[in-house]
């Protein structure tokens, strides 16, 4: 309890304070306004690093807790109520991380209307940290519709051509998604008068009956925000319209509040349905990895082919979780982060490109490894790490969940870890397709003969997400003792339901 | 009349003596000095306020049982008196631009005022009527107050007609009841019903008469016609009021008499008003979406807010939710009145001469020229859509939960799928705002942007804290006899 403030409460809202900054910088003054950004963004990643020193490995329960009655009058309790465990710690973390490298990348590529850029950036930050560290249902609800605003924005007034589409398309789509679990929500306040996640889970006897149907509605919130197939379409719109800085929040961050949605609510609170419907949605999840990987394969659109990519990752990630085995939930607590780290560095050298271009068309570019070496290097590194080449993060991630769903007793097939592998390879297929048609061959088109290689700045923002690419990759127990004590708690949770419905 | 009667009535007397003492003083305001008069009414409400905060926590039923004084009354007369306020602050500057600017303006809004606390007081269906006409005709009047501009005397020409005519019908639905229970005291009706001496079809007939006569005042759908044209054509500031008080005091007089007066009759009624309830969120949304001027945009906006307000009005008639049902009105009055002035002086600031820069295209480009501007009318679309953070959330949050507690889930479900029709609209004034360019033409005056930026920094910061107003909305439920 430094300086009297709860670390979560300063991680989460410390980007305010850089806000009020910038609310009173000149609109002229764009460089102050980035640096302020910058400087925000960065301290509150220390802040974060300073809330991994106080997490305790080992300790599958909620730490550092903070609960505060927020709304207290006839029979409604709301708690200002927050806490972190092995399931958010790291998301925190990669939020923490790819804000102040996406307000990096973004330095040249925003010129216009900085200020509100930056304003909607940290609002951004504030909004996903709270997701992750909100354990009171209104609270989780009120963060959770709260990111919507400064994306939309982000998305709406700095993106491509069809920007206005793909901005009112995802507000929309996520916005379906959520007011149905608000109504579950008040269900559950309803039935048991509280709305705090640890009670909740404490008393889930009481709203048992009615699992099947909450567990719907959560999910659906959630399975549009991962996305999961068929409720994807807003994605490659959002994605593709998106500026740069944009994309990589989304893919990084905004993706994985669903994934991590359903580890958080819906797991520990409708176990049973859970276990019912495991099933039906790892089909959903595989039909979304391959689905996904196959129209990544037609992609012409660099950023299309990645945000397909996307679909497909994520529908690994899903069915890790509901394979409910200890491995292939860890394994997808830790492929949330890869995807991030991946997906977000592909976006980036993507955004790289078509700044120097304002193309994205593969055709438009070909043999550029000769001209600009250092892109090509980096580019390649994480194309491999995204594909799962081993000693790479994503094996990883993607062979521990693979593993945990071979032997999941809940799907009781080899089939879904078999069709699910094929996705793999396809993964494999169109990014090396990528990699060959933009750096590899001969050089085309006369306009490449001109690119410039990386700016020490561009380095800068890749070069974080290279070392965490190569850390996992070699070594990744450190991060599995992190995640590993909660999953094994939640995984048991559920599997107790198991027995209790045989 | 005793102590204890005037007492009970001190505000309503405070705010129409002023009124009438003003609207002498005006012969003697010179044309260029007439927001002195714009002042003097704001001191008169204010005054009001006062009054009516020393009433807090009293509670009695005066002048023979032909007024009730509680904490419901009390909590709305404020909520009246406030509007008043801020109308005043939208107009001040309106009508000297729109060359209306004439002093008997705010004395007819404050008479409004005076009829709308009647009412929310009033405890005998003919004081209910009374009532009623008192706060309709000074509005009638105002819909038509910037003749000789056409749209403005068709607005206020089709608001008295369909007002009469809906008087009509709440006048014969209360002939009705004085015909089944020989009464028109609410407690005498009451106690009419409870004695089993009652003829229940004369009864049924006139409370349904009763409603329809309500339904018109609070822009229910099916009878909701009048209020686009009438919104689109009155001067804006007087949109803006009838858009909040109004409807408000609609609100308040049918809480007051069927939740007091008829209880054994809500529940029959509720697949009624269920079914009000549910066509006014489904078809003011639905319609809202293609509208691209900006007045009927909120006019439909406030029809669809109507049938979410219904749906406290379906809770209540659960018994055990009744007090929750009630608060959780008064909060969406509070949040949608504070959230609706402020998006109607937004509106007001970007009004030309002749009606124009009220469509969506005038707004382009706003939020980039005039950001503070533009901050504000998003956190307003935001807080009528119901997103977290602002105070339409918790509107609509207590609103849900209540309903969801009667029962009503299915109710609910619309209300929440309908909010989604609604969020489109919403963002289609921030789309045009912030995400395409223009060249915005905004009026800026210090009362105005004063009301928008305060109302918008409510609305934010009470949705921070929001047990506080929801502790005294509870407090003020109705004192039932």
């Amino acid at each position: 309890m430094k300086f009297g403030i709860h670390p979560l409460l300063l991680v989460t809202f410390f980007p305010l304070v850089g806000l009020l900054v910038i609310l009173f910088l000149k609109t002229q003054q764009k460089q102050a306004i980035r640096w302020t950004a910058l400087a925000t963004s960065l301290i509150t990643f220390g802040i974060s690093l300073w809330v991994l020193a106080q997490f305790q490995t080992g300790t599958p329960g909620i730490q550092l807790e903070l609960r505060q009655p927020w709304l207290r009058l006839d029979g409604l309790s709301i708690d200002f109520y927050m806490g972190v465990d092995g399931l958010s710690i790291l998301m925190v973390l990669l939020t923490t991380l790819l804000t102040p490298i996406a307000i990096l990348s973004a330095w040249s590529a925003v010129e216009e209307r900085v200020k509100g850029f930056m304003i909607f950036f940290l609002l951004l930050e504030v909004g996903m940290t709270g997701v992750f560290l909100a354990l009171d249902l209104v609270l989780f609800y009120v963060f959770w519709e709260f990111t919507l605003i400064p994306m939309y924005f982000l998305i709406g007034i700095w993106g491509g051509e069809r920007r206005i589409y793909a901005a009112v398309k995802f507000f929309l789509f996520t916005m379906a998604g959520s007011l149905l679990m608000l109504l579950a929500i008040l269900v559950i306040g309803f039935q048991t008068g509280t709305f705090a996640w640890s009670d909740l889970v404490a008393q889930r006897e009481i709203f048992a009956n009615l699992q099947i149907w909450l567990f719907l509605a959560f999910g659906l919130a959630f399975a549009i925000k991962v996305p999961m197939f068929p409720l994807h379409t807003w994605l490659p719109d959002a994605h593709v319209e998106a500026p740069t800085a944009g994309s990589v929040i989304l893919a990084g961050v905004l993706l994985k509040m669903g994934a991590y949605g359903f580890l958080r609510f819906n797991l520990p609170l409708f176990p049973e349905a859970t276990v019912k419907l495991a099933p039906y949605i790892a089909i959903l999840a595989i039909i979304g990895i391959i689905y996904g990987a196959a129209v990544s394969l037609a992609q012409k659109d660099m950023k299309k082919l990645v945000a397909y990519s996307s679909v497909s990752h994520l529908g690994f990630v899903v069915l890790g979780i509901f394979a409910l085995t200890t491995q292939s939930v860890a394994g997808g607590v830790l492929q949330m982060v890869n995807h991030g780290l991946s997906t977000g560095a592909l976006f980036l050298i993507v955004g790289m490109l078509y700044e120097r271009r304002h193309t994205r068309e593969m055709s438009a570019f070909g043999g550029i490894w000769k001209v600009v070496p250092v892109m090509g290097a980096l580019m390649l590194v994480v194309t491999l790490s995204s594909m799962g080449l081993p000693g790479l993060n994503g094996f990883v991630g993607e062979f521990t969940i693979l593993l945990g769903t071979f032997g999941s007793t809940v799907l009781g097939s080899p089939w879904f870890a078999g069709v699910a592998t094929l996705g793999v390879i396809l993964a494999a297929v169109y990014l090396l397709v990528m990699f060959e048609k933009v750096f590899l061959g001969p050089l085309k088109v006369e306009a490449n003969l001109l690119l410039k290689d990386l700016s020490l700045r561009e380095i800068l923002t890749l070069v974080p997400l290279l070392i965490l690419i190569f850390w996992i990759g070699l070594y990744p127990q450190p991060f599995f003792n992190l995640i590993n004590p909660s999953v094994e708690n939640l995984v048991s949770l559920v599997s107790s339901a198991l027995l209790a419905a045989h | 009349m005793t102590l204890a009667d005037f007492n009970s009535i001190l505000p309503i007397i405070t705010v129409l003596l002023w009124a009438l003492l003003l609207l002498i003083a005006d012969l003697w305001i010179p044309q260029s000095r007439k927001g002195v008069t714009a002042l003097l009414a704001a001191l008169g409400l204010a005054a009001g306020i006062g009054l009516s905060l020393a009433q807090v926590g009293q509670s009695a039923l005066t002048f023979k049982g032909m007024i009730m004084l509680d904490s419901f009354a009390v909590f709305l007369n404020i909520i009246y008196l406030f509007s008043g306020i801020l109308a005043i602050g939208l107009s001040f500057d309106y009508l000297k631009r729109m060359g209306i600017e004439r002093g008997e303006y705010y004395v007819l809004m404050m008479f409004s005022i005076a009829g709308m606390m009647l009412l929310s007081q009033a405890y005998n269906l003919i004081v209910v009527f009374l009532a009623i006409e008192f706060l309709s005709i000074p509005l009638y009047i105002l819909a038509g107050f910037a003749r000789p501009r056409l749209d403005s005397e068709e607005a206020s020409l089709k608001y008295f007609l369909l007002g009469t005519f809906s008087s009509g019908f709440l006048l014969y639905g209360i002939a009705l009841i004085f015909g089944a229970t020989k009464t028109i005291a609410l407690t005498g009706i009451l106690a009419s019903l409870n004695g089993g001496e009652t003829n229940l079809t004369l009864f049924v007939a006139g409370a349904a008469m009763m409603l329809v006569g309500f339904g018109f005042k609070v822009a229910a759908v099916p009878f909701h016609e009048w209020a686009p044209d009438v919104y689109q054509g009155s001067p804006t500031p007087v949109s803006g009021f009838m858009a909040v008080s109004v409807k408000a005091a609609g609100f308040a007089v049918l809480l007051r008499i069927f939740l007091t007066a008829f209880p054994s009759l809500s529940a029959q009624l509720v697949p009624v008003v269920w079914g009000i309830a549910a066509l006014t969120m489904i078809v003011g949304n639905l319609l809202a979406i293609n509208q691209t001027n900006l007045k009927r945009l909120l006019a439909y906006s406030s029809i669809a807010h109507a049938g979410y307000l219904m749906m406290a009005f379906v809770s209540a008639s659960n018994p055990q939710q009744t007090g929750s049902a009630v608060a959780s009105m008064l909060y969406y009055l509070v949040a949608y009145g504070l959230t609706t002035f402020g998006a109607w002086a937004v509106v007001v600031s970007l009004e030309q001469a002749e009606g124009k820069g009220l469509e969506l295209e005038d707004y382009a480009g706003v939020g980039q020229k005039y950001p503070w501007l533009g901050v504000a009318m998003l956190v307003f679309m935001l807080s009528l859509s119901g997103i977290p953070l602002t105070i339409g959330f918790w509107g609509k949050f207590f609103l849900f939960r209540t309903t969801v507690q009667a029962g009503f889930t299915e109710l609910a479900l619309i209300g929440l799928l309908t909010s989604l029709i609604s969020v489109y609209y919403y963002l289609r004034v921030v789309v045009y705002m912030f995400m395409r360019s223009g060249e915005p033409r905004v009026r800026r005056d210090s009362w105005l942007s004063l009301v928008a930026v305060g109302a918008a920094l409510a609305v934010v910061l009470l949705s921070v804290l929001p047990s506080r107003l929801l502790e005294i909305a509870a407090q003020a439920v109705l004192r039932l006899q």
